[in-house]
């Protein structure tokens, strides 16, 4: 079900054990809350896999981020999964600089994140 | 007025007119000879900054003014983009906008980590009469030669 507003949108996909979350567009101050919204409301419940898609975000900021990491500590505190995927090279250049690329669990595919 | 290589553009501080500037900036370096990696990471810079005078100086306010002039430098046989982000949000003690430890994984408070991290040079300081703030950003090439500026068509 796709959900969009603005630039950016979110589509969700239901798998065995969760969530594929495929978002698009620019992430930055002005879109980050539509998408902390969107996934407090698929995390709601609790889900064993939350899968990120971040192969049409081609930019993103801190605020971002921050919201990635607020879902990461939910899943963690709950013992659940969080995997972020398909990352584009400039995005991932911020989760360098923040050292998160450490922190999450991210691979190259959707396929890879079913089994991470 | 702005100086001859420079570009003034004032906006007012909703989060909307932030992928304005993005796109404002990613022209003016890729014009300057900045090479990617380094246009991007100054994109991203002011981006944060912006933000973090959105959030921080106008405490989410979006009806305030910010100005950002843009200014193509060349220091040393090195060109590069000088981008000067200008406030309104009243007196700052530029001492308390510091780096957070990246030890502790939380959400939020990056943004001056990532502008200290992506920039050659950083300078915050209070506007003169303390209206603000006025943060100076300057990112030079990262080839020694000064890099041939494209035609602006």
């Amino acid at each position: 079900m796709p959900l969009t507003q603005g630039n950016s949108s979110v589509d969700t996909q239901t798998i065995s054990d969760g969530v594929i979350v495929h978002v698009k567009g620019d992430i930055d101050f002005s879109r980050s809350p539509e998408l902390r919204q969107s996934l407090i409301g698929v995390l709601r419940g609790g889900l064993d896999r939350l899968i990120i898609d971040l192969g049409g975000v081609s930019y993103m900021d801190s605020s971002g981020v921050a919201v990635l990491v607020e879902m990461l500590q939910t899943q963690r505190k709950r013992n659940q999964k969080l995997v972020l995927c398909n990352m584009q090279p400039k995005v991932k250049g911020i989760f360098e600089i923040a050292r998160l690329h450490m922190v999450f669990t991210i691979v190259d595919s959707v396929e890879d994140a079913q089994q991470a | 007025m702005p100086a001859k290589d420079s570009i003034e553009i004032r906006v007012l501080s909703d989060p909307c007119h932030l992928c304005v500037v993005r796109a404002a900036i990613s022209a003016a370096a890729d014009r300057a000879g900045l090479e990617e990696p380094e246009r991007d990471k100054l994109v991203l810079a002011t981006d944060e900054a912006m933000s973090n005078v959105i959030r921080h100086g106008y405490g989410g306010r979006t009806d305030s003014p910010i100005a950002v002039t843009l200014s193509k430098i060349n220091e040393n046989g090195r060109a590069g983009i000088q981008v000067v982000i200008e406030d309104e949000s009243g007196p700052v003690d530029v001492s308390r906008i510091r780096r957070r430890s990246l030890d502790e994984v939380r959400p939020g408070g990056l943004g001056v980590n990532i502008i200290y991290d992506s920039i050659d040079e950083v300078d915050y300081a209070p506007r003169p009469g303390d209206v603000g703030l006025r943060l100076t950003l300057r990112q030079f090439s990262a080839a020694n030669a000064v890099s041939k500026p494209k035609e602006c068509h």
